[in-house]
């Protein structure tokens, strides 16, 4: 380094001293999502967790749960997404999605049937939302057909809005859409793929 | 782009960025709480921020006013301790262990605010003199003018430490 030759010469060497490790990056990440989760301010908080049928992402509202998303949907899209539809102001903070993370664990170990937790079916509306609602009433080890599930929320002709509404849903897994089937038993979609719904059928004891 | 990414992102793009600035202007031993402030203030009004604003400048701008609030209390920490022998050794954190670094930002420190400000928005910031002249005050040349004083500074009193043997 020439010391004399120009006086930007050699500046970064000489601030060196500020360069923070990740340890620090890592310590001041979760002093802001604590400071923001209790100033009110954290909108969603997310996070990601393996599972046997791949990583998951998590995503809470202070409300609840807004959103359960598979790989193949792109994690960063789907955030994105989270951003426009809910709010921009979004921090990866497990924290607020440990009781979730938990109870899905439970799930793919077989001990837990049912879901005991807050949701925030804010990402849908209407008709859709309805049907979604309803979902969870489908037994875990059973499946539904569209058509009946149709006839079960009061509109029987309704059977691709169904469709729409299983296909659109928000919190998959949780609000369980794999249970609903093609009335000839085919398989239909899934937004996770059809491996996917098949695995879970099967984790369930219902294929 | 005419959306707002989530906020996660715009800290892992300038999380090392802002918390580097910070350093350089309140020390390591304040530089937490600064960084702290910043980003937690910039959630908050995050939604607000125009979409084709500049997210560094607009970071800086506001960890600039955190770092006023931070030296404004260290001066008047410092005049209440004036009999105290060492009052411009302020203890490096954990993270920052080596004694070369203290001295580095000893000599920081006895910059004046505007060219300590100049050279930290500039050089660790990455602003323009545009940018650095706005938060600072002044004009472009005037923000040129102090970010080269400062480096030239610095380069003096640390090579003077070195020579003495420090």
């Amino acid at each position: 380094m020439n010391r004399e030759n120009g006086v930007e010469e050699g500046f970064s060497d000489l601030l060196a001293f500020t360069i923070p490790s990740l340890e620090d990056v890592e310590r001041l990440h979760r002093r802001l999502e604590e400071s923001a989760d209790e100033a009110e301010v954290l909108d969603v908080a997310y996070t990601t967790i393996d599972t046997p049928i791949g990583t998951l992402l998590l995503a809470a509202t202070e409300k609840g749960l807004l959103r359960v998303a598979f790989e193949i949907e792109g994690l960063d899209s789907v955030l994105d997404d989270l951003a426009r539809k809910v709010s921009p102001r979004i921090l990866k903070s497990p924290k607020r999605l440990d009781a979730a993370a938990f109870e899905i664990d439970e799930y793919f170990e077989r001990r837990r049937s049912t879901f005991d937790l807050a949701l925030d079916f804010s990402l849908s509306s209407g008709f859709r939302q309805l049907v979604q609602q309803y979902l969870p009433r489908i037994v875990y080890g059973t499946t539904e057909s569209y058509k009946g599930l149709a006839a079960l929320v009061g509109k029987p002709k309704a059977i691709r809005a169904v469709g729409t509404a299983c296909a659109t849903n928000p919190l998959p897994i949780i609000v369980p859409c794999h249970r609903v089937l093609r009335t000839n038993g085919q398989l239909g979609g899934y937004l996770g793929g059809p491996a996917v719904k098949t695995s879970l059928l099967q984790l369930e004891g219902a294929a | 782009m005419d959306m707002k990414k989530p906020f996660e992102r715009v800290v892992d793009e300038h999380s090392v960025t802002v918390l580097r600035v910070c350093r350089a202007v309140v020390g390591a031993h304040d530089a937490e709480d600064a960084w702290s402030e910043t980003f937690l203030s910039a959630l908050r009004t995050y939604p607000d921020l125009p979409d084709d604003a500049n997210v560094e400048a607009w970071l800086v701008t506001i960890a600039h006013r955190k770092a006023i609030d931070i030296i404004r209390k260290q001066k008047r920490m410092d005049s209440s301790m004036t009999s105290a022998s060492d009052r411009s050794s302020i203890p490096p954190t954990s993270s920052t262990p080596s004694s070369t670094n203290h001295e580095l930002w000893d000599s920081m420190k006895s910059l004046p605010d505007k060219q300590r400000g100049a050279v930290a928005y500039h050089y660790l910031g990455g602003l323009p003199y545009l940018e650095v002249a706005r938060i600072l005050g002044g004009t472009t040349d005037a923000a040129r003018r102090a970010a080269a004083d400062g480096i030239r500074n610095l380069r003096k009193t640390y090579k003077d430490a070195e020579s003495k043997g420090a």
